[in-house]
């Protein structure tokens, strides 16, 4: 990679994600919020996160697909749902993923 | 503020763990692309967006030009958007201040800095961000520079990580039907829009399933609390 690419490539993700982390606080910032907004706000989390772990799982570019991960991942969600931490969550997706690439 | 700041970098701390894991199979992905251990970790360092970061290379590293991978990057972190509105009557003061305090939010926020009242405190926001922040830079850097002792990162499943981790945040975010459903209007919109938009564009639009809870509550008077 060009020295001209990676400074553009940094630079360039900088600036999108400053403004993009900034335009809400900037337009809307300090002001109080009616009932029905934190209604919504209360959402966001479930709605995102549920969106992040299907498309991480299942997609690769638009194609549908499982593999190895996805195992690791469902795995990972049993230990999730039993009340495990974040740390043991994530060590059981590696570690199943790991471990049937190992044997694949 | 101090209090507040502490507890959150002790909430945060997990989180931050296990981000630190992403970060090193950033470092790694970084350094197979062809990019200096140094300009990865300038990268984790002042853009701080795993994310993006990972679209943005990954297209590089696949031959793709730069435009299409700042447009992965933006279109990856456009969930930011809702979250700023989200954060924004959380966070006070004029609007250069209101606009750097923005740049602190990140997915793990939504959960860790909830001030239990429907908003959001800054103390715990920026408690759990800087750990967050120590971690993924450190983590970069671990991966950028000892990546080659590590190997492939596939071969040790750390792509299972990232996912491990929203799914780990989401199981955490289920208790009661209205958020239940939500989780689950959000996933099927986001599969819905895979096949025909860009990455990114899924997630974004799985925000809108936050909608549904304000129908259901208006019409029918759910049982459940409005919030946690």
């Amino acid at each position: 990679m060009s020295a001209a690419t990676t400074w553009a490539l940094i630079g360039g993700c900088a600036v999108i994600t400053a403004v993009l982390k900034g335009a809400g606080p900037l337009a809307l910032g300090g002001r109080a919020l009616p009932p029905w907004f934190s209604a919504i706000v209360a959402l966001m989390a479930p709605a995102l996160f549920a969106a992040l772990v299907v498309t991480q799982v299942l997609a690769d570019g638009r194609d549908l697909g499982v593999g190895a991960d996805t195992a690791g991942v469902a795995l990972a969600g049993i230990a999730a749902w039993r009340g495990g931490s974040v740390i043991t969550v994530v060590c059981v997706a590696a570690i199943t993923a790991a471990a049937l690439r190992a044997l694949a | 503020m101090s209090e507040t700041f502490r507890a959150g970098v002790r909430a945060g701390l997990p989180f931050a763990i296990a981000g630190g894991l992403l970060a090193t199979s950033f470092g790694v992905l970084a350094r197979d692309v062809g990019m200096p251990a140094w300009a990865a970790v300038l990268m984790s360092a002042i853009v701080f967006a795993g994310s993006a970061q990972i679209a943005a290379l990954t297209i590089l590293g696949s031959g793709g030009g730069l435009g299409a991978a700042l447009g992965a990057a933006a279109l990856m972190n456009s969930r930011f958007l809702p979250m700023g509105i989200a954060f924004a009557p959380s966070l006070p003061g004029g609007p250069l201040s209101r606009v750097a305090q923005g740049q602190t939010v990140v997915d793990v926020s939504l959960v860790v800095a909830r001030d239990g009242e429907g908003g959001y405190d800054r103390g715990l926001l920026f408690g759990s961000s800087a750990i967050q922040y120590v971690t993924w830079v450190s983590g970069t850097a671990a991966g950028a520079v000892a990546g080659s002792l590590l190997g492939d990162p596939e071969k040790l499943g750390l792509d299972a990580v990232y996912p491990a981790f929203f799914l780990a945040l989401m199981i955490g975010e289920l208790r009661g039907g209205r958020a239940k459903g939500v989780a689950a209007a959000g996933a099927l919109i986001a599969l819905a829009l895979v096949p025909f938009t860009p990455p990114g564009v899924p997630v974004l639009a799985a925000s809108l399933a936050t909608l549904i809870g304000l129908v259901r509550r208006g019409s029918e008077g759910d049982a459940e609390p409005a919030a946690p």
